[in-house]
């Protein structure tokens, strides 16, 4: 199995996702420049976190237009597997390859701190190793995490089973206090209705050693590579 | 010819910058003020190879593909001779 790690101008957490895949998953990962346009080599591709073009317009807006982001919907389309963490969840919004939005933050802080999301639903390539209702520590760094959409999308969520995280509590109670953003319905992540297509707010990539104050988002990361072991031959 | 795009978020959703603006211009003493909703503002120079209508429907695209997100915001285009 291989992986890619998209590097638009801007983006600030490339390094951390390949340094994960590399080390902690033990697979063969490269850099993407966001010029490039073949991704026939790749069973997974991570858009990394950061801020793309300076968040220039909107936080994900213009990275949308970038050459490597047509070749994105085609491998996310063949069923391929996308992961979008933070910057990257924005990118896949405006892209429309998840629905809904990511606003300025409630309280308009840029938030830096570790927070726990609540693992929804099991029934994802990326949280197949992980059990329902788990909480996960992870640590969460953005200004527009604020997750919106109409209610017919947040319906559509719901009853599809693809919100994949919710901010919660340490004991996974999901609560208004443990919303850091404001985020509809206290959602972290939510994936496309192929399954094969996750973002994310929050950065597993930044909690995979016990020396970061968290290892949780290794169970992500393994889930993945337990999935494309079972389909890449 | 030149064309301007306004671009606001839609009625509902949340403009935590615009709540501040509103707190601040409160604080300077003025009052009798009931919202203040932040939006963008472009200006786009057209060369003038194309007429009023056909200079509408291309800035009206790229309000709606690039300036604005449809989910969160509204756009008005207006193209001034």
């Amino acid at each position: 199995m291989k992986f890619g790690v998209i590097v638009f101008p801007g983006s600030n957490c490339d390094h951390d996702a390949y340094h994960v895949i590399s080390k902690h998953v033990g697979q063969p990962v490269d850099f993407i420049w966001h010029r490039d346009t073949d991704l026939s080599s790749y069973d997974a591709v991570i858009i990394p976190g950061g801020f793309s073009y300076g968040d220039y317009l909107r936080a994900g807006a213009l990275a949308r237009f970038s050459p490597v982001m047509n070749s994105v919907k085609k491998f996310a389309d063949s069923g391929r597997f996308v992961l979008g963490i933070c910057n990257g969840f924005q990118i896949l919004c405006e892209a429309g390859l998840l629905p809904g939005a990511l606003i300025r933050n409630r309280d308009l802080h840029f938030i830096c701190e570790h927070v726990n999301v609540r693992t929804e639903t099991i029934d994802s390539p990326f949280t197949n190793e992980l059990t329902r209702g788990s909480v996960l520590r992870i640590p969460i760094a953005h200004a527009e995490g604020n997750y919106v959409c109409d209610d017919a999308t947040l319906d559509e969520l719901q009853n599809e089973d693809r919100i994949v995280f919710r901010y919660c509590d340490r004991a996974g109670n999901v609560t208004a206090e443990s919303n850091p953003n404001g985020a509809r319905d206290n959602i972290a992540g939510i994936c496309n209705r192929g399954r094969n297509v996750l973002g994310l707010m929050p950065h597993p990539e930044r909690a995979c050693e016990d020396l970061l104050g968290s290892s949780d988002g290794r169970d992500i990361f393994r889930s993945l590579a337990a999935t494309l072991a079972a389909v890449v031959v | 010819m030149k064309a301007k795009v306004y671009v606001n978020l839609k009625s509902g959703v949340l403009d935590p910058q615009g709540k501040a603006i509103q707190h601040s211009v409160e604080l300077l003493g003025f009052s009798g003020i009931s919202d203040v909703r932040q939006g963008k503002y472009f200006e786009i120079a057209l060369d003038g190879s194309v007429d009023d209508s056909q200079a509408r429907e291309s800035v009206e695209k790229i309000a709606r593909e690039v300036l604005s997100n449809p989910i969160i915001e509204e756009y008005r285009v207006e193209i001034e001779s």
